[in-house]
């Protein structure tokens, strides 16, 4: 019989990071503080001890050169874990990103292969302000060239990083920063999960929540609320934001004829907009009224704890949501 | 190292009358003048080692070995061609040469060629990761933060600056604070000097003293190579920001003849020889050019190959 013990996100993710670096000598960590500091968010704590300075690298304050050194190494027969602190400072690496790891593979005509990781924290909701706690995994889940994974789950956070690695072309994994204290049972002998798929969180009848991330809470606290008034709500974790599983999402809805998009980042051109216009474009006639979207405030994220609050996605504007597509 | 200046000036050559005659199309940047620089740099280089390079980087293609069927047909956007016509004359790419492209972000191999680099030392190798890029390259934040890594870590990359004294149309005193640039070089605690980018034995011995120390594993070598490109920025590009008096006092200095006249001098070359050269390049290049008029263009079918691999994660 598996058994479980109470994990950490935050845990998680190490065991996945200190097993990939066992089970295969090409991995190595690196980024800004994840050696000597432990990583900003206390992930990589203990791997520089156990798995020394070459494996375990502490980079300058250069997002560019430290992903396109990333990118660099893992076309050199390498497999490269990249940690960048934030989404907000992935902009500064950017242009590697999109016009070299995503780029690289089509632009050779197939010859360059880019296996490279790049996890970095996404979301509010820790009174960071503007400049640390933006959700833009949307835009990159634009970019053809990329695999882009969300963890929300404990066993998501072990499981996604060792099927990441094993993928010949960029993935990007964001963690969302609320998460990383949460803990949950998680089976002593996890191992890797499905990278492809989405994932059906809670069953239900009446109406489809689709969440992803720092979202699936707030739309299982909403499901949790309509059960209660009698809406049975369906649950599905988006998990891979590129390439979406339409099928997953589109089986639900025409099981629900509902659906309800739950997404952190800003409203206009965000990733709900797209499975918005998935679901219309694959599932309009099994729909009982239109999609909605509970989406990010249109705002630079706030301090203040109160307006930050009313601009994130909570579970009241979910259940006000639901309540105009069920009547 | 004569034979391989007149390739890539020939090929050029042709390139201009294909681009006249809208065989080749997009954004074309010729290298003429500048020959010495790519033929003396990967004359110093074995196979194992890695080239980075950047939108003008036919010379470096050709010079590192690739072969001209390949280049002229991607130029013609064909499927033979080096990038399966996916790339045209800004990328050309040839792994099994270790050549990583035709980068046309301005600095943007600069960080590739560190972590290629990086991965090197990893793995215990003694190879150099050369990386080519101009002087407008040196302005971009990038530049800093890679040249700061590869000394920080010691990395086994040679950076050499093709320094022709203009980025696009500005020239270098109109955008460098500091146009010494090996001196900028300096500053990160790099070996680093200035070579003479006109002179192809003075190119090749510099390069060789550089991938020497880099090879030795004392860390990254920087290389400001002095030249100048004889035609404009790009086919678009009228030319108006520089003094044709200018351009042709470098061509005083053009490195084909200065070392055609050397080898003749020391009587290594004589005018049989020179034409026996000058007819054997012309029957490659007419070749490549009728390799690729008549080689097949991808089918459209195949579009969307390439941008992820064909072999899924398991």
């Amino acid at each position: 019989m598996t058994t479980t013990t109470l994990t950490s996100y935050r845990v998680a993710v190490r065991e996945a990071l200190r097993e990939a670096m066992h089970r295969d000598e090409r991995v190595f960590l690196m980024g800004e503080d994840v050696g000597a500091y432990g990583g900003s968010f206390g992930v990589s704590l203990g791997l520089l001890e156990e798995l020394g300075p070459e494996r375990v690298r502490d980079t300058p304050l250069s997002e560019a050169a430290f992903v396109g050194a990333g990118i660099g190494a893992a076309i050199g027969g390498m497999r490269p874990v990249v940690e960048v602190m934030t989404v907000n400072f992935s902009l500064l690496a950017l242009d590697q990103i999109l016009n070299n790891a995503a780029t690289l593979l089509h632009m050779s005509g197939g010859q360059v292969n880019v296996p490279l990781v790049v996890r970095m924290t996404t979301g509010g909701g820790r009174q960071l302000a503007a400049q640390h706690s933006h959700s833009l995994e949307g835009w990159y889940a634009a970019i053809p060239g990329l695999t882009v994974l969300a963890p929300a789950t404990v066993a998501d956070a072990r499981g996604m990083l060792w099927p990441a690695l094993l993928d010949p072309d960029p993935v990007l994994i964001f963690e969302h920063g609320g998460l990383y204290n949460v803990e949950e049972p998680l089976a002593d002998d996890a191992g890797p999960v499905d990278i492809t798929r989405a994932a059906v969180r809670r069953p239900g009848t009446d109406v489809t929540l689709i969440a992803y991330g720092g979202t699936l809470s707030v739309a299982l606290a909403a499901a949790d609320l309509l059960a209660d008034d009698g809406v049975d709500a369906e649950v599905v974790d988006l998990r891979v934001l590129r390439p979406l599983d339409d099928e997953t999402v589109v089986g639900s809805v025409r099981r629900t004829h509902r659906a309800v998009v739950v997404d952190e980042g800003w409203r206009t051109g965000s990733l709900a907009a797209e499975v918005s216009a998935r679901i219309t474009e694959q599932a309009f006639y099994d729909l009982d009224a239109p999609v909605q979207r509970v989406c990010s405030v249109e705002v630079p994220m706030p301090y203040a704890r109160d307006l930050e609050q009313a601009a994130l996605p909570q579970p009241g504007r979910v259940v006000d949501a639901v309540r105009a597509v069920v009547g | 190292m004569l034979r391989e200046m007149l390739r890539v000036r020939r090929f050029e050559e042709r390139c201009v009358e294909l681009y006249s005659a809208q065989r080749i199309r997009g954004f074309m940047h010729l290298y003429v003048g500048e020959e010495a620089v790519a033929v003396g740099v990967c004359d110093a280089l074995d196979p194992q080692d890695a080239v980075v390079s950047t939108y003008r980087e036919h010379g470096h293609a050709l010079a590192r070995g690739m072969p001209m069927e390949s280049l002229m047909a991607e130029m013609f956007g064909k499927v033979t061609g080096c990038s399966r016509g996916r790339g045209g004359s800004m990328h050309l790419f040839d792994v099994a040469r270790r050549f990583y492209g035709g980068n046309a972000i301005v600095g943007g191999g600069l960080p590739l060629a560190v972590g290629l680099a990086l991965a090197d030392r990893m793995r215990g190798q003694t190879r150099v990761t050369t990386c080519f890029f101009g002087d407008g390259a040196v302005a971009e934040g990038v530049f800093h933060e890679s040249m700061n890594l590869a000394a920080l870590w010691r990395l086994p990359v040679l950076f050499v600056c093709e320094n022709n004294l203009y980025a696009m149309g500005t020239a270098l005193a109109r955008h460098q604070a500091q146009t010494d640039l090996a001196l900028r070089a300096a500053g990160y605690g790099m070996v680093s000097w200035a070579v003479d980018g006109m002179d192809v034995d003075a190119v090749a011995s510099a390069a060789r003293r550089a991938v020497a120390l880099v090879r030795s594993g004392t860390g990254p070598c920087f290389l400001e190579m002095r030249t100048y490109r004889f035609r404009a920025h790009s086919m678009y590009d009228s030319d108006r920001y520089r003094d044709k008096a200018e351009v042709e006092a470098w061509k005083q200095r053009d490195p084909l003849p200065a070392l055609a006249l050397r080898l003749r001098a020391d009587g290594s070359l004589d005018d049989e020889t020179w034409q026996a050269m000058e007819a054997e390049v012309a029957r490659e290049v007419d070749a490549a050019v009728e390799a690729a008029e008549a080689a097949p263009t991808e089918p459209v079918e195949d579009l969307t190959r390439f941008v992820r691999s064909e072999s899924a994660p398991s």
